[in-house]
C-alpha cells in the first residue's frame, strides 16, 4: 500500500532540517506501529518518501510526504495514529491511499506557494500604506525585469523565470509562487534580497506544494 | 526577567544564525510541559555540555521523572550552549532558559547539575554566568535559585565548593524528594513577598541549614578545611551542629522502576537508543576503577523487568538500539537468559541490543551465540594491563591465554571488529608492560586472521591512569608527562597495521583531570580563574587551552605538580575525607598495601571483604535480604535508632533508616 499524508511543521520543528525530518518520520512509523516497507540494500532503508526539502527555519502547512507499507492499513484512522506518535510540531492534516505503480513524489513537484509575514520594518518608518506602496512598487520592478542574474553558493543563475507569481497582500505579507523542480528551484529568500528585505526580519511559511498532473 | 514570549521573539532572530539551532528550540516527544502559574516548585535540570551529549543522560532523566510525578513540582532541561550560540545570546541579551518552557534558569526554585566527570567544572560556571546567576554561593541571595549538583565527580566536591550550595552524594532518587520538601516548608514558614509578588525572598540561610541537616546532602558552607605547613589537610570541622561529619553516601535499597518515555530528539544526537540499567554497582574491585568502588553494593533488576522496560521504552520511542548497561554486564546474575529472553521479545524486529562492559572471563561462547541476531556493534574488552605483573597491581587479572581464545571466538563467530581498552601510566608500570600491550594486540589479531582472514579489525584504546578520591589508588601519583608520551610513542609505533587503529588521550586532558579530580578547596580559585581566562568544553579536544590552566594555577600561587606528582603520606587526611561512599579509608589503605605486593582480591561475590558498605547500611539491608543486593545477608541485631539531626556521624557508628527531615 501507499500512503500519501499531508502534514504541518511548525515551532520547535521548524529548526529542524530535511535528513532529520526523514529519520523523525521513520521513528514515529515505528511508534505508531505502521507495517513500514524497507529496501533490499545491504543497508535496508525505510521507503519515506518526502516530496520536497523545507528549508531550515521555514514553517508549513503543507508538506507531503509518501510512506510504502508492506501491508493495507485503515486509512480513516491513519491520521489519529500517527498524530499520536508525533512530536508537537508536526500536525497530521490528511492521509490518503495512491496508486503504488505512480511516478515518485519528488518527480511530481513543480512549484511551491510561500507566504512571507514581515515582523520588523525596521527599513521603513512611516504609515503601513505607504510602505506597502513601496513594496508593490519594488515588486513591480522586479516583475518587469526579463532576467535577474544572482549568485547563490557560488553558482550563477536566473531568479526570474523561477518567480511565477508575486502579490503584495498587505504592508507586511507577501504571497509568491515559485518554480520547484529539479536543477530550477526557486527560494523565497533571494526573492525577499532583490525586494531588498532582509530574511531575519521576517517569518515564511509554505502554504502549498503544486504537483503536475 | 525576561517573559518566555520575549525570549522565543528574540531567539526567531538569530537561531539561523547558528549550527544546529534544533538544540536550543526543545519540543522533543515525550517531554513534561506543566502549567508554571500553578506549580509550587520549579526545578531546572542541567547538564553542563551541549545539547548532543546531554539530552540522552539517564541519570538526570530518573530526576526528570521523579520531580514531574509530583503534583507540587515540575523539572525542566538546559544544557550548555554551543559557543556561536553562546556569543549570540551574550549580544542578544537572552539568559539561559529552560527547553520545555523557555523560562530563564533563574527564575527557578533549584537548579540541579549533573558533574559526572571534572572536567565539566567550566562549563557549569559559565551556565551560571549565562543565567544571570552570581557564579559564587557568597554572592547569591533568597531572590537566586538554590545550585545543587550531584554526579561521580561530587565523589570529591571541594574544587567546586565555592559554587555550588549544596551537593547530592550518592544517589538521588530519594534525596531529591527531601530536598523539595524541606524547601516548601521553609517557603511556607518564611514567606516574605514583595509587592510585585514576582519574587519571594526567604531566609537563605534557613534553607540551607536544613539542607545540610539531610543525610548525603553537602553544603560546603558548614565546613571548614584547615591545613597544615605542607599544604596538606589537616581537618575539616563542622560549623553548625546537626550536620553530619563525614557526609555519608545515599542509597536506594533496590533500584526504582526504569524510565521507559525518554525524549526523543527532534535531531541526531550522539545517543539515539534506549537505556536500560540492569545493575547498579560492581564488586570486581579493580583498584583504579572510581565508579566500582563508589556505586555498591552492587543491586540488580531482575530479568522480567528489563524485558518489559525495554520493550515499553521502545515503543514509547521508536528508537533502533537499546542499550543493556551496568559497569559489568557479564556479571550480571542471569546474563545468558536476559540476552535469550529480549532477543525473543524483539525477535523479527528492527532492532541493535548493546551489551558493553562485558568481563573477558564471563563472555562464554553461549552468551556470544544468543548475541548473534541483534548484536551487531563491535565487541569491546578491557584487558587494560598486558603483563601479569600489573594485572595484580591493578586487581584485573585476566591471563593472556583467556583473552586471546575469547578474543579468537569472537572473530569467529563474524564479528569483524574488537575494540580493546588498555590503560597506561599506572603505579610501578615499565616499558616492558608497555610493550606487552603491543605485543598482545599483535597475538590477537594474528589469531583472528588465522580463523577470520585479513578482514580482521582491531580498534585499540589507550586511556591514561588517572588516580581518583575514594579509590585504592587515592594515594599514588600521576605518570609523568614525559613517560606517558614515550609510552604512547611506543605504542603507536609497534602497533602500525592496516586493520589495527590505536587511539589515545592527550596527556594535557589527562593532567587537568588530574588536577581536578584530588583538588581541595584552593583549587576552587583556579577553576574561577580559568574560567575567567576563557577555559570552557575542557571536555573538548579542541577546546582545551593547556596555557589557561597553567596561567590560572600560577595565579593563585599553586603548584599543579602537588596534587598530580605527588605520592600521598600513609597517615594525610585528604580534601575528600568528609564526604564518603562508604567503603572505609582503611579499607582501600590495606587494598593499596596488597597492590604493592601484587596480591589479588577476588570478586567480592564470592567472599565479602568486608569494605564498609554493610555496617553503614546494615539496616537498609536487613530490610532488604537476599538476592536484592550482592553484599552478604545481615544477621546481627539490629543497631538503635539515632534520632533524626542531633548528633553529627562518626565514620564508626552504623547508619538506620534515612530519617525524614520535619514533617
Amino acid at each position: 500500500m501507499r500512503v500519501r499524508i499531508t502534514f504541518s511543521k511548525t515551532g520547535a520543528l521548524r529548526y529542524i532540517g530535511h535528513l532529520d525530518l526523514h529519520a523523525l518520520w521513520e521513528r514515529a512509523a515505528r511508534r505508531a506501529e505502521l507495517p513500514l516497507a524497507y529496501t533490499k540494500a545491504y543497508h535496508p532503508q525505510p521507503k519515506i518518501y518526502l516530496a520536497s526539502a523545507l528549508p531550515l527555519g521555514f514553517s508549513s502547512c503543507c508538506e507531503v510526504v509518501d510512506l510504502r507499507l508492506t501491508q493495507d492499513v485503515d486509512v480513516v484512522n491513519l491520521p489519529v495514529l500517527i498524530q499520536a506518535a508525533m512530536p508537537s510540531g508536526i500536525g497530521i492534516l490528511n492521509a490518503e491511499i495512491v496508486d503504488e505503480q505512480g511516478p515518485p513524489l519528488q518527480t511530481q513537484v513543480i512549484a511551491a506557494d510561500y507566504e512571507v509575514t514581515i515582523t520588523r520594518t525596521s527599513l521603513a518608518s512611516g504609515p503601513a500604506d505607504l510602505f506597502k506602496a513601496s513594496l508593490m512598487l519594488r515588486s513591480k520592478e522586479l516583475l518587469a525585469q526579463s532576467t535577474l542574474p544572482r549568485e547563490r553558493r557560488g553558482k550563477v543563475y536566473d531568479l526570474r523565470p523561477l518567480i511565477e507569481q508575486l502579490a503584495i497582500i498587505s504592508e507586511n505579507k507577501i504571497f509568491m509562487r515559485l518554480t520547484a523542480r529539479e536543477a530550477a528551484t526557486g527560494r523565497p529568500e533571494e526573492v525577499l534580497d532583490a525586494l531588498g528585505i532582509a530574511p531575519e526580519n521576517t517569518e515564511i511559511e509554505r502554504v502549498n506544494l503544486i504537483f503536475q498532473g | 526577567m525576561l517573559s518566555p514570549e520575549k525570549i522565543e521573539a528574540k531567539l526567531e532572530q538569530i537561531l539561523l544564525k547558528v549550527q544546529k539551532p534544533g538544540r536550543y528550540v526543545g519540543g522533543e516527544l515525550n517531554i513534561v510541559v506543566k502549567d508554571w502559574e500553578k506549580i509550587q516548585t520549579k526545578v531546572a535540570l542541567v547538564f553542563p555540555d551541549i545539547y548532543d551529549i546531554g539530552v540522552s543522560n539517564v541519570g538526570l532523566k530518573i530526576l526528570y521523572d521523579q520531580i514531574n510525578q509530583r503534583e507540587d513540582a515540575l523539572a525542566e532541561r538546559a544544557y550548555a550552549p554551543w559557543t556561536d550560540m553562546e556569543a549570540l545570546m551574550r549580544d542578544c541579551g537572552i539568559p539561559l532558559y529552560s527547553l520545555e518552557s523557555k523560562r530563564p534558569l533563574s527564575g527557578f526554585d533549584i537548579i540541579g547539575f549533573s558533574l559526572p566527570y571534572e572536567t565539566l567544572y567550566t562549563n557549569t560556571l559559565n551556565i551560571l554566568d549565562l543565567a544571570g546567576i552570581p557564579v559564587r554561593s557568597s554572592d547569591r541571595d533568597g531572590s537566586h535559585p538554590i545550585i545543587i549538583a550531584g554526579g561521580h565527580a561530587a565523589t570529591n566536591p571541594e574544587p567546586m565548593h565555592a559554587f555550588v550550595d549544596a551537593f547530592v552524594i550518592g544517589e538521588g532518587e530519594e534525596v531529591i524528594h527531601e530536598i523539595i520538601n524541606t524547601l516548601e516548608r521553609v517557603k511556607r514558614q518564611k514567606l516574605d513577598i514583595n509587592n510585585d509578588a514576582q519574587i519571594v525572598n526567604f531566609n537563605r540561610e534557613i534553607l540551607l541549614r536544613q539542607l545540610a541537616a539531610i543525610p548525603g546532602v553537602y553544603v560546603p558552607k558548614f565546613y571548614e578545611t584547615h591545613y597544615l605547613d605542607d599544604g596538606t589537610v589537616s581537618h575539616v570541622e563542622t560549623l553548625i551542629d546537626g550536620i553530619a561529619n563525614p557526609v555519608v553516601k545515599r542509597i536506594v535499597p533496590h533500584l526504582t522502576p526504569a524510565p521507559t518515555t525518554f525524549i526523543v530528539p527532534n535531531m541526531e544526537v550522539v545517543h539515539n537508543r534506549v537505556s536500560v540499567e540492569i545493575m547498579r554497582g560492581c564488586t570486581r574491585g579493580c583498584r583504579f576503577c572510581q565508579a566500582g568502588m563508589i556505586t555498591r553494593p552492587v543491586r540488580e533488576r531482575s530479568v522480567d523487568e528489563i524485558v518489559e522496560v525495554s520493550e515499553a521504552a521502545i515503543n514509547a520511542t521508536g528508537f533502533e538500539e537499546l542499550a543493556l548497561l551496568s559497569l559489568s554486564s557479564s556479571d550480571f546474575s542471569c546474563v545468558v537468559e536476559l540476552v535469550k529472553k529480549v532477543s525473543e521479545r524483539f525477535h523479527g524486529r528492527k532492532l541493535t541490543i548493546s551489551l558493553p562492559s562485558l568481563r573477558i572471563e564471563s563472555v562464554s561462547i553461549d552468551l556470544m551465540d544468543k548475541l548473534r541476531e541483534h548484536y551487531s556493534g563491535g565487541f569491546t574488552l578491557a584487558p587494560e594491563a598486558a603483563t601479569e605483573r600489573m594485572r595484580r597491581i591493578i586487581n584485573k587479572f585476566i591471563p593472556d591465554d583467556e583473552i586471546i581464545n575469547t578474543a579468537r571466538e569472537i572473530y569467529r563467530r563474524g564479528w569483524t571488529t574488537i575494540k580493546l581498552y588498555f590503560m597506561i601510566g599506572h603505579p610501578s608500570e615499565t616499558m616492558d608492560d608497555v610493550q606487552a600491550i603491543a605485543d598482545l594486540c599483535k597475538r590477537i589479531i594474528n589469531e583472528g586472521r588465522k580463523v577470520a582472514g585479513w578482514k580482521v579489525k582491531l580498534n585499540v584504546g589507550v586511556s591514561t591512569f588517572v588516580p581518583k578520591p575514594q579509590t585504592p589508588f587515592q594515594w599514588v601519583s600521576v605518570d609523568v608527562r614525559e613517560n606517558i608520551i614515550a609510552k604512547q610513542t611506543l605504542l603507536k609505533r609497534e602497533l602500525r597495521d592496516q586493520n589495527i587503529k590505536v587511539s589515545w588521550t592527550d596527556p594535557d586532558d589527562s593532567l587537568l583531570e588530574a588536577w581536578l579530580t584530588r583538588g581541595d578547596r584552593r583549587m576552587a580559585e583556579v577553576v574561577y580563574t580559568a574560567w575567567k581566562m576563557g577555559a570552557k568544553f575542557d571536555a573538548w579536544n579542541d577546546q582545551h587551552r593547556a596555557g589557561i590552566w597553567a596561567a590560572a594555577f600560577a595565579k593563585q600561587r599553586l603548584d599543579p605538580a602537588f596534587y598530580t606528582y605527588r605520592q600521598r603520606r600513609t597517615d594525610e587526611v585528604f580534601p575528600w575525607d568528609h564526604i564518603t561512599a562508604a567503603v572505609r579509608k582503611n579499607f582501600l589503605f590495606q587494598d593499596f598495601r596488597q597492590s604493592l605486593e601484587g596480591m589479588i582480591r577476588v570478586d567480592c561475590r564470592l567472599n565479602c571483604f568486608a569494605c564498609g558498605i554493610l555496617p553503614t547500611f546494615s539496616n537498609l539491608r536487613r530490610q532488604n535480604p537476599g538476592e536484592v543486593w550482592k553484599c552478604p545477608d545481615v544477621k546481627s541485631p539490629p543497631t538503635r535508632m539515632l534520632s533524626s539531626h542531633s548528633s553529627p556521624l562518626g565514620p564508626n557508628v552504623s547508619r538506620n533508616e534515612v530519617p525524614v527531615v520535619g514533617d
